[in-house]
């Protein structure tokens, strides 16, 4: 059936049990991120040095796919440049929107586990919540790519 | 074996969808589809300015449909029944018309804290433009209105008093006709949001005594885009234009017009004939079914899904644990799955059910909840629809990880 497929493990895992779902004492950069319609909302948090992502952490509430793709995202950017960063964001959301190649889908790894939202379109705006949220900390207009 | 209501629905066809967000909009039977198919096939005009017969017809038809939803809903005359696009509509027509003319700084407007937010934001708006206060009746944990506390909250300062029939999210009915009472005790006027009761039982508007009664035609089989406002005739008359233009005037000069009498007054624009037309067909189709044959079946459906539902320890119904007390309205948690997931899973087995707040997050933060998944059940539904969403609903913690 096509969403026990979708509820794959990966996402299911990091809805279940989030590695980053916690307080991060002494953030650079705190930022909340809401899906008005349906009520999913973060707040990301990220501690940052010069160019890099040094740590970071959400806490939040919403559905499965809002909070999962949250927790994949930190666990793929923390330790890399914000600019690479800001890529991954730019690849994921157009994953999302249907418009990535394989290749780029292949290259998010475990954010890969998401890309059958591109066909779920009332859930789009669940697996972008973390990475617009994202991107708007990282100073990126978030409404560009979308 | 029973009639298949679900024949006279061109859209179920061999579809194997369980359709049950009937609370968000109904299907429309065959006869609803055909009506608004032979409007423009053999009756479309502009009603009302035209002299030719064509117009003559539209407008006979449009005047026939006023007639039919006058005795739909029991009120006395045909001028009393105004066409909007849908409730939302009709309650912004009471807000803007009679609230910015009536309402005044020191007065009270009572709505209840179960309020869809149709009958609730236009409240919030006239009160900040005339100064008026907002008050909240809150319900009881089950959903139902304690009488005493609202009779507490009437007194004479209250102007307006705007209650559901039947609450979106917990189905119940509330005592209308009580609360119309007390709130003419005290001079107030009474505004009943009837979208999700028209569906459900018989309404008279005389015996509730309702100053306004709005209804959507989608909701009770008829097209989206037709909704009605019924008014007392002499309200409509005290009452000035919501919107103004064409069809609704007397006779207009450089700086001044003189408007028509109600309903047309009210009706400015081409009007949906079509539309009014569709929601004809819908209650003459609901009249043929009859109210008590749609009330035994929603009973007998609902309460089969909530017996199983109940069963379910991770599953909790929102408001009364009788079904009869839900007008086909179920609405629930599951432990640890958001709404929308569980909504999810259960698309994917061909169910369709609404997750979110209902457009009632007043009643949500009230109640303690975020957000909520509801199942609305309509006379077309099985035991069999039934069975399949109780089947996906029982294996929604498992598919998401979580044990039983």
């Amino acid at each position: 059936m096509e969403t026990k497929n979708f509820y794959n493990e990966m996402l299911t895992e990091h809805n279940m049990h989030p590695e980053y779902k916690h307080a991060l004492e002494d953030s650079d950069i705190v930022l909340d991120g809401v899906n008005p319609s349906c009520g999913d909302e973060i707040k990301l948090c990220l501690k940052v040095s010069g160019d890099v992502i040094t740590d970071g952490a959400f806490v939040g509430d919403g559905c499965a796919v809002s909070q999962a793709s949250t927790d994949i995202m930190l666990g793929m950017i923390i330790g890399k440049k914000k600019d690479d960063a800001l890529a991954m964001a730019d690849k994921f959301m157009r994953m999302i929107r249907g418009k990535a190649t394989g290749e780029e889908i292949e290259s998010l790894e475990e954010a890969s586990a998401l890309r059958d939202v591109a066909h779920m379109p009332a859930r789009a705006k669940c697996a972008l919540l973390g990475w617009r949220t994202l991107s708007e900390a990282l100073g990126a207009d978030p409404n560009a790519k979308i | 074996m029973q009639y298949d209501y679900r024949s006279d629905f061109p859209i179920f066809g061999n579809n194997p969808l369980v359709y049950i967000d009937n609370a968000a909009t109904a299907q429309k039977p065959e006869a609803v589809i055909d009506a608004v198919a032979d409007f423009y096939e053999r009756h479309n005009a502009n009603p009302l300015r035209g002299l030719y017969s064509l117009s003559v017809d539209a407008t006979e038809e449009l005047e026939s449909a006023r007639a039919a939803v006058c005795g739909f809903i029991g009120a006395s005359s045909p001028d009393e029944i105004v066409f909007t696009r849908n409730t939302t509509e009709s309650i912004n027509l009471v807000a803007y018309s009679y609230g910015l003319s009536n309402l005044h700084a020191g007065d009270e407007v009572v709505v209840s804290i179960t309020e869809h937010h149709s009958n609730l934001l236009p409240w919030q708006f006239v009160c900040k433009k005339t100064g008026a206060t907002l008050k909240f009746i809150e319900c009881e944990p089950d959903g139902s209105i304690d009488l005493d506390k609202v009779e507490k909250l009437i007194y004479d300062r209250t102007a307006l008093v705007a209650v559901a029939q039947v609450s979106n999210v917990l189905g119940r009915e509330n005592p209308v006709g009580q609360i119309a009472k007390l709130a003419h005790r005290v001079g107030a006027v009474m505004v009943v949001d009837g979208a999700q009761s028209t569906p459900h039982m018989h309404v008279d508007v005389g015996s509730i005594d309702a100053d306004f009664f709005a209804f959507s035609g989608h909701k009770m089989y008829g097209p989206m885009g037709i909704g009605v406002l019924y008014a007392k005739r002499r309200l409509l008359d005290l009452m000035p234009p919501f919107l103004f233009g064409g069809e609704m005037i007397d006779s207009v000069k450089r700086d001044s017009a003189v408007f028509s009498e109600p309903p047309h007054k009210f009706e400015a624009g081409t009007v949906n004939v079509a539309g009014a037309v569709g929601l004809h067909a819908a209650i003459d189709y609901v009249s043929s079914v009859g109210f008590e044959t749609i009330g035994k079946r929603e009973l007998e459906v609902s309460s089969y899904a909530m017996t199983g539902m109940l069963g379910m320890k991770h599953v909790h119904v929102v408001g009364s644990h009788d079904p009869a007390e839900h007008n086909g309205i179920i609405t629930f948690t599951v432990d640890d799955v958001h709404p929308h997931d569980v909504s999810e899973i259960l698309a994917a087995d061909n169910v369709a059910v609404r997750a979110g707040h209902h457009c009632a997050q007043p009643l949500h933060e009230y109640l303690g909840l975020r957000s909520t998944v509801r199942a609305s059940f309509a006379f077309y539904n099985t035991i069999a629809d039934a069975d399949k969403f109780l089947e996906s609903l029982s294996t929604v913690r498992e598919r998401m990880g979580y044990g039983n």
